[in-house]
């Protein structure tokens, strides 16, 4: 035998160790790296959102001495007046010095065209203020809040600008005279949609979430309960029960916009349930939410102990009494966890209600569940196909307020199952 | 009287009806000499209160169910006695115009007074039918109740009918699962159905192009091609993508997290994960178009490539971020699930533990980490809202990731939203895709299912 392989086994190994460690410890590092990458990303993700978003919680407005004319408004037809030429007359009083039909544009086009309905809100609910003047923070175009927040930049070319020179040199004088300033956007959390981005907020939004998921949370939950009540405790072992498993195991895992097509087919085409409602909304989001649900249920049923049952069959009771005094009490809290958890996944959904129409631009807020709604992750949706640069914050913005709105449903879960589960 | 108040009413009615037979139930407790109730008072209540409410409720729904389209059918006697006898198409015409009058969407145009008779008809007819039906659900609850009511005695086994109601009602609730697929797999195969009768199932399946937009013009109406292998190919290009970002770092995280980590760090990576999991998949859609494919673009541009901006690579990247948690939770309970003693082994034997891991972890946990592999592809295919608001429109036929492709997902958003006619075949080709995507993605869990328990490994 060759004299280099003659030595002992132990040898060999011994040799060969430092390299096995190597491997050992790259593979290793491998796993870190895995995890220290994906984490970077949720880092970058959340960070960008955060760092896109929270200036639209604050809105630039402008200070207007408005004088409501009584010559402009009459009191006899309130809802027709001209509210768009007291906020001109204002501007124009701020700079006299500006002269021509388009200077003139140029200068109303720094405050938004919603000031008017500010305006007009203001004069229909009390009407005894025509003939005063007032002091409104009225709030700014969103090209001018973009350069305020320093989102556009000033020192290019006034060719690339959708600024003009002339406007800067206004915003400048507004600055200095301090009736220009960023506030908390309130508008954000009032206001329904809107195709200008001062205007828009996430209300219309919030509330339709909120009709779609009370619909879903209804539904959801009590049957939910119910039919893992039933695979758990009463199903007798038959081709029906298995039937009815392997249907729930499949539809958690079915695309969920095959469940919008199954909505727009069924819900709106068949039974004639009002478009781009809650209602809709809720019944898509109840469908994809109940294999959740259940998988949820049955493991907490499961881990209820059978002596629970034992003993409360052994005094008398009945089956029904059984589940209904003893079981189901014990397995609520995990049922409770499940159903949040399923509900923090329908507030998520975007795909299923945009099948159904809840994609549509709706201004108003929805006052119930037949009335026209979007939820927030279409409204984000519909945020972030808009070309203006100032619905880029706000689509941030409102991803912030579904992601804390998420947040708070998952910390309850975890709350609930670390405060009421037990360990048997 | 309206649906809602009725409804109330009987919610009334029907308390009314338990605490009347829970007092008659009392009353004949109480009474001297009488032998003992079968069941408690409570019991004989919800029976009276089930017996007033649930075949009220019954006639109730069966009349909202049928009630739109008998009422509908009679109003339209008008219109055919007006225009004699009218062909199927003109038939829905004429009822969606009259839908349109009575829902008060009728502006501009004049009233055909056929029309407009036959919306009188409908309204009056409608109000007898309301207060029919008022009368009809009251005075059945009312009997219901009443029957009920003098059946209460002593002998009678009311908690255990109560119980069987229950039971019935829990069984009904658990087949919705059921009644969910049918639902979903009638719609879907019906109007593809319809949709295959204009476009053949063969040029469908294997035509290489897809432009539905051209069947939106009348005059073009036969030309609009609906090839899907482009639309397949597309989504088979993301999905690969996707799957190679998440397959590795899903399976070398889990690993890290199941064989090294402690559970310090354990403590603080797991939440890290359910958070990224539990990130709306629009947020994530927004990211992509918004940071992703911008980057991608210029890092391209900066070594002289042409990128899309509406590139496959983009999506596909953050949707592999997305399903990173998926991979690695699923073979994190897997791997969990290889029991020690097969370690022991291999580490008695000398081995590293990356070789323990290489060589005996992972073949004992292939089968269950194949299938969780196969159910995060059938979650890539079918991911609809990255691809929607990072990927193309267009249909391209290729393989470059760095070129705008479409998926089936995209393209039935894209056909489906907005007000549209259900019967162009652009719409229903919506339905198709539908059909396609449904079919492979329960293949794909029916296959996941069936490796993870032929090869299952026993280790009693």
């Amino acid at each position: 035998m060759n004299p280099e392989f003659s030595t002992s086994t132990t040898a060999q190994v011994l040799r060969s160790l430092p390299k096995r460690y190597a491997k050992e410890r790259r593979f290793r590092l491998l796993g870190l790296c895995a995890i220290v990458l994906t984490m970077l990303f949720l880092m970058v993700l959340l960070g960008t959102i955060f760092l896109k978003g929270w200036t639209a919680f604050q809105q630039t407005h402008i200070r207007l001495d408005v004088y409501f004319d009584p010559v402009r408004l009459d009191v006899k037809n309130l809802a027709n007046a001209n509210y768009g030429a007291l906020v001109r007359d204002s501007m124009q009083r701020m700079f006299p010095d500006v002269e021509g039909r388009s200077n003139r544009l140029q200068l109303n086009r720094l405050i938004s065209s919603g000031a008017a309905f500010t305006l007009q809100d203001m004069v229909t609910s009390s009407p005894e203020i025509i003939g005063t003047t007032r002091s409104l923070w009225l709030p700014a175009d969103d090209e001018v809040d973009m350069l305020i927040k320093g989102h556009t930049p000033r020192d290019v070319p006034e060719t690339i600008r959708r600024l003009s020179d002339q406007q800067l040199v206004w915003i400048d004088t507004l600055v200095e005279d301090g009736r220009l300033e960023k506030q908390f956007n309130g508008a954000f959390f009032r206001n329904g949609d809107s195709r200008e981005p001062e205007l828009a907020g996430v209300r219309g939004a919030i509330t339709g979430s909120f009709y779609t998921l009370m619909v879903t949370l209804m539904l959801s939950f009590p049957i939910g309960v119910a039919a893992a009540v039933y695979l758990e405790e009463f199903a007798p072992k038959n081709i029906f029960t298995d039937l009815i498993e392997v249907n729930i195991n499949n539809l958690a895992a079915i695309p969920s916009i095959i469940f919008g097509l199954l909505g727009l087919a069924v819900f709106l085409n068949f039974f004639g349930l009002p478009r781009s409602s809650s209602i809709v909304g809720g019944l898509v989001l109840t469908l994809m939410t109940l294999p959740t649900i259940i998988i949820a249920s049955r493991a907490s049923l499961k881990a209820v102990p059978p002596s629970i049952r034992e003993a409360a069959l052994g005094i008398g009771a009945s089956k029904m009494q059984m589940i209904l005094h003893h079981v189901l009490p014990l397995a609520l809290p995990g049922m409770l966890t499940g159903t949040i958890i399923g509900m923090a996944q329908a507030l998520g959904e975007t795909a299923p209600l945009l099948m159904i129409g809840m994609v549509a631009f709706i201004v108003d807020v929805p006052q119930s569940l037949q009335d026209p709604a979007t939820v927030l992750p279409v409204q984000i949706y519909l945020w972030a196909d808009s070309p203006e640069r100032a619905f880029i914050e706000r689509t941030s913005a409102a991803i912030m307020v579904l992601l804390a709105a998420l947040l708070i449903m998952n910390a309850t879960a975890v709350y609930l199952r670390n405060r009421f589960e037990r360990r048997w | 009287m309206s649906p809602s108040l009725l409804i109330a009413v009987l919610l009334v009615l029907s308390s009314m009806a338990y605490w009347l037979g829970r007092s008659r139930a009392f009353a004949l407790s109480k009474k001297a000499g009488s032998v003992r109730l079968h069941s408690r008072p409570g019991y004989h209540g919800i029976l009276v209160a089930l017996w007033c409410a649930i075949p009220a409720f019954i006639i109730f729904c069966c009349w909202h169910f049928f009630s739109g389209n008998l009422l509908i059918s009679y109003a339209m006697q008008s219109v055919t006695e007006a225009r004699g006898e009218l062909s199927p198409s003109e038939m829905n015409l004429a009822i969606n115009d009259l839908r349109n009058l009575l829902s008060g969407s009728v502006f501009h145009r004049e009233i055909d007074p056929a029309l407009q008779l036959a919306a009188d008809r409908y309204t009056g007819m409608r109000q007898i039918a309301n207060v029919a039906l008022a009368v009809v659900v009251l005075s059945s609850a009312i009997l219901g109740s009443i029957w009920a009511y003098s059946r209460i005695n002593p002998g009678l086994r009311a908690r255990n009918k109560v119980e069987k109601a229950v039971e019935i009602s829990l069984t009904l609730c658990s087949t919705i699962a059921v009644f969910t697929t049918l639902g979903i797999v009638l719609s879907v195969i019906f109007e593809s159905i319809r949709f295959f009768q204009q476009v053949p199932f063969f040029d469908f399946l294997f035509g290489l192009k897809w432009s539905p937009q051209m069947a939106m013009r009348p005059d073009q109406m036969g030309t609009g091609s609906f090839g899907a292998i482009p639309v397949l190919a597309g989504t088979f290009l993301i999905s690969a993508i996707a799957m190679s970002i998440a397959v590795p770092f899903g399976l070398l995280s889990a690993i890290h997290l199941s064989e090294y980590s402690g559970p310090n760090f354990r403590k603080v990576v797991k939440p890290m994960l359910e958070i990224l999991a539990g990130v709306p998949t629009v947020v994530y859609g927004f990211f992509a178009a918004l940071v992703v494919a911008p980057t991608i673009r210029g890092l391209g541009a900066g070594i002289g490539l042409s990128v899309a901006s509406e590139s496959a690579l983009a999506a596909g990247l953050v949707m592999g971020v997305m399903i990173i948690p998926f991979v690695s939770s699923l073979s994190d309970d897997i791997i969990n699930a290889v029991p020690q003693s097969l370690r022991d082994g291999s580490y008695a034997l000398g081995a590293t533990q990356s070789e323990t891991i290489k060589n005996v972890v992972i073949p004992a946990a292939l089968p269950g980490i194949v299938g969780s592999i196969l159910l995060a592809v059938s979650r890539a295919i079918g991911e609809t809202m990255i691809v929607v608001m990072a990927a193309g429109l267009a249909a391209n036929l290729t393989l470059n990731p760095l070129q705008a492709v479409t998926t089936v997902t995209v393209q039935i958003v894209t056909l489906l939203v907005g007000d549209q006619e259900f019967d162009t075949p652009k719409t229903l080709a919506a339905f198709a895709l539908g059909l396609l995507l449904f079919v492979v993605t329960l293949a794909l869990n029916v296959i996941a299912l069936y490796v993870v328990r032929k090869y299952r490994e026993e280790y009693e």
